[in-house]
């Protein structure tokens, strides 16, 4: 087993810090709930500054092309406070999920282009898929590259420039890269106002290979463990909102003649909160670190942080929802957008459940009538 | 400073000078202690060298492999947890010379009177009585200091028919609210005073003790701390014993998720998947749980010590009480029997060398020994959230007026 590194540098805090300042400037709640039903969902002007401000959009791109060079453990630090602020941008379809396939496939230019903001990407799945799930094959390639299909359920697609298709070519599955131009894009309706889903249609788009037959099923699979990993941050951040702001809350509101949050009853909820909460930031921590040193055990430790954190996120909104009583019910306290979100990241990537699955084959707790499989060493 | 090379040359010439294979093993701990070697970051003369914490595990791991013997300081674990840290911070320079060695090679064992019938979750309700009598300045009654006779009744006290010394809370002024009417001392269990009776619980075995204390006399220069001020000291001892319960580094898979685990492998024939369902979220919590005691671990290693040393307590209890349950149900027609209902007086707490049923039952404690699971959602609620305090109807009332 690695020795993981679970705590923050002072670079990333530093990082943090800057992150923060950006959002609480550009992106309070009351400014995210008024977005959310407009015309632009993302928040461009937003991305512009934390792109070419603080330097977000390519964290893990080398310097040479304009990039920070950092290691994923940064990207995780900048979701935890993305989270935090529930805010609407496309940084985890972006900076995580392309980036990851468009570093494997070493595209220099396409790279550059992410890193300096001028252009976004995204990972053309189901938001649903888990790391672990076959190679999708819905979207047909040509021998010369083109591409028909459709995949329903992506995210981060709003004004994004590139696309990054899985598809299934004449010599096996292959990434390819299609300009966003060329496809059609139908928004759906979605649970989460601030990540919207559309389904991405190709009739014959032209597109270029990027990861051929070899190793295009390894690198879809690296990026979705990827995605999967760093959104256990994004889950940590919007869990210590939900904290955070219903303590606040507790302490102000009276009821019964005292202070609300002197309640016996709603402490101990709490206490339990925060203690899952204090899980969720060592397991999103380790997996964090375990993607970024290329430890052996990632996939396992993935699998425990995603199950755990997709549950704490989840439950710390409903908690906030509860404990803010009849505001928490309306529109206009923003608690509802970190509900949504909090509902839709638990899909996300796998849910709970698959990832426990995946784990009992990678920890040899095999299923009920299911084959033992070889037992992979962890320790 | 004390360097990480300083104490390897330390310890290689205490291993010089006292051969593991041919020194008696309390000899050996004896020099050890006297070498500073012990706890290295206590005083030198007291088992130390004034190093640094963390370099403790430079001199273990030295000494391990070089076979030396240990205290088993599963088996010292109240004295090294919990009094000696008390002594070193409140104890006399007299106190510390006189108690520190000898619990620490394990030559007397300690236990802790604090827990009443009537005062534990709410220790400080306490109503063991201290009264003082004066001693004359000859020497005579105890010395200059006198001493004080102690009457009351203790219970859930571990280890009470092995101890050579107990930490003792006892009321020395009932006229003051409760918190500050209490004194601290060192009772000296062989006083004739002193009965130790055994408590049966509900695994069939005498673990813990009920502690009758009639007129016991203690002399004053065993107490520790001011007069009034127990209070206060208890505080440093039970931080250092949740500190102690939670701190343990386990490995991947280790303690009770590692035996459920081996149960299933081993057993495809009780699989079903409403118990696979259940262990996998056991198989998570645990490793989540491990990750959170290691971040703490990290913390302290640089010197941001976090809140969640309370959180890991509540979190292990937790834990153990799901796994266990679980355990028994895997176990099927084989979790309807248990070991043996004999009444037996063991040392240590042993949840991997029994059968599930023991460990089903054992684990209901984790969630009240040292420190009651509603006790330390409590402490998170107020010390960590800033959550206000219960409204307390006994605060400022004089103990002996207040309702028990």
């Amino acid at each position: 087993m690695t020795e993981l590194d679970l705590l923050y540098s002072e670079v990333e805090e530093d990082l943090r810090s800057a992150v923060r300042a950006v959002l609480a400037d550009r992106c309070p709640p009351q400014a995210v709930l008024a977005r959310c039903e407009g015309p632009e969902p993302y928040d461009t002007g937003l991305w512009r500054v934390l792109a070419e401000e603080v330097g977000v959009a390519g964290l893990p791109v080398p310097e040479a092309l304009g990039g920070a060079g950092a290691s994923l453990r940064e990207s995780a630090v900048v979701l935890e406070e993305l989270g935090r602020a529930c805010a609407p941008t496309a940084f985890l379809g972006s900076a995580v999920l392309a980036t990851t396939v468009l570093l494997a496939a070493d595209a220099s230019a396409e790279l550059t282009a992410l890193a300096a903001g001028e252009r976004t990407a995204t990972l053309v799945v189901a938001l649903p898929t888990a790391p672990e799930a076959p190679f999708p094959l819905g979207v047909r390639a040509t021998g010369t590259g083109e591409l028909t299909g459709t995949v329903a359920w992506v995210a981060d697609t709003p004004a994004v420039g590139l696309l990054i298709v899985p598809a299934d070519g004449p010599a096996g599955p292959g990434l390819y890269a299609v300009e966003a131009a060329e496809a059609t894009l139908t928004p759906r309706g979605s649970l989460d106002l601030t990540r919207p889903l559309a389904d991405v249609c190709l009739t014959g788009a032209p597109g270029r290979l990027l990861i051929g037959p070899d190793r295009a099923e390894a690198v879809l699979r690296q990026a979705l463990l990827t995605g999967a990993a760093l959104l256990c941050s994004e889950q940590l951040g919007l869990a210590e909102w939900c904290l955070a702001t219903t303590v606040a809350y507790l302490r102000e509101r009276r009821q019964f003649g005292r202070v609300v949050g002197s309640f016996q009853a709603l402490k101990h909820r709490l206490a339990d909160l925060w203690l899952d909460i204090a899980g969720a930031r060592a397991a999103a921590r380790a997996a964090a670190d375990a993607l970024a040193s290329g430890a052996s055990d990632a996939a396992i430790l993935v699998a425990v942080a995603a199950s755990h954190c997709s549950d704490t996120a989840v439950r710390a909104a409903e908690e906030a929802v509860q404990l803010h009583g009849g505001i928490g019910m309306t529109w206009e306290h923003p608690v509802h957008l970190y509900l949504k979100r909090a509902k839709a990241d638990q899909l996300a990537l796998g849910t709970p459940g698959r990832h426990r699955a995946a784990l009992a084959a990678l920890v040899d707790l095999p299923a009920p009538g299911a084959v033992a499989t070889p037992r992979v060493p962890h320790v | 400073m004390t360097t990480a090379e300083e104490l390897r040359t330390r310890t290689a010439d205490l291993l010089a000078a006292h051969d593991p294979a041919a020194t008696e093993p309390l000899e050996f701990l004896r020099a050890r202690f006297d070498a500073g070697l012990a706890w290295v970051h206590f005083p030198p003369g007291l088992g130390g060298l004034g190093a640094p914490r963390a370099l403790q595990a430079v001199v273990d791991a030295e000494l391990a492999a070089a076979g030396a013997p240990d205290n088993d300081p599963r088996r010292i674990g109240i004295g090294l947890g919990m009094a000696a840290p008390t002594v070193l911070r409140f104890g006399t320079e007299e106190q510390k010379q006189r108690f520190l060695r000898p619990l620490w090679t394990g030559e007397e064992v300690w236990c802790q009177l604090f827990s009443e019938p009537g005062a534990g979750s709410d220790l400080a309700a306490l109503a063991t009585r201290a009264v003082h009598e004066a001693g004359d300045a000859e020497g005579g009654g105890d010395g200059p200091g006198g001493h004080w006779t102690v009457d009351g009744q203790k219970v859930w006290t571990s280890s009470a028919h092995l101890a050579r010394w107990a930490i003792l809370l006892a009321r020395t002024d009932p006229d003051v609210p409760k918190h500050q009417g209490i004194s601290y001392f060192v009772c000296d269990m062989t006083d004739p005073g002193v009965d130790v009776r055994p408590l049966r619980q509900l695994t069939g075995e005498a673990e813990f003790n009920e502690v009758f204390l009639t007129g016991v006399r203690i002399p004053d220069a065993h107490r520790l701390g001011a007069v009034g001020e127990g209070w206060k000291i208890a505080q440093t001892t039970l931080n250092n014993e949740r500190v102690a319960i939670g701190g343990h580094r386990t490995p991947r898979e280790g303690g009770l998720i590692g035996l459920l685990a081996d149960v299933w492998r081993e057993q495809p024939g009780a699989r079903t998947h409403e118990l696979h369902q259940r262990l996998l979220q056991g198989w998570t919590d645990a490793e989540v749980l491990r990750l959170t005691a290691e971040r703490l671990r990290q913390q302290l290693a640089v010197g941001q010590p976090g809140p969640e040393g309370a959180a890991a307590k509540l979190a292990f209890a937790r834990l153990a009480q799901q796994l266990t349950g679980l355990e028994v149900e895997l176990l099927a027609e084989e979790g309807l029997g248990y070991g043996d209902w004999t009444m037996s007086r063991p040392e240590l707490v042993d949840f991997t060398g029994r059968d599930a049923g023991y460990r089903y039952l054992r684990a209901k404690g984790n969630s009240i020994e040292g420190g009651s699971s509603e006790i330390l959602r409590n402490i998170i609620a107020e010390r960590v959230l800033g959550l206000p305090a219960e409204s307390r109807s006994d605060k400022d009332v004089p103990w002996k007026e207040s309702a028990r």
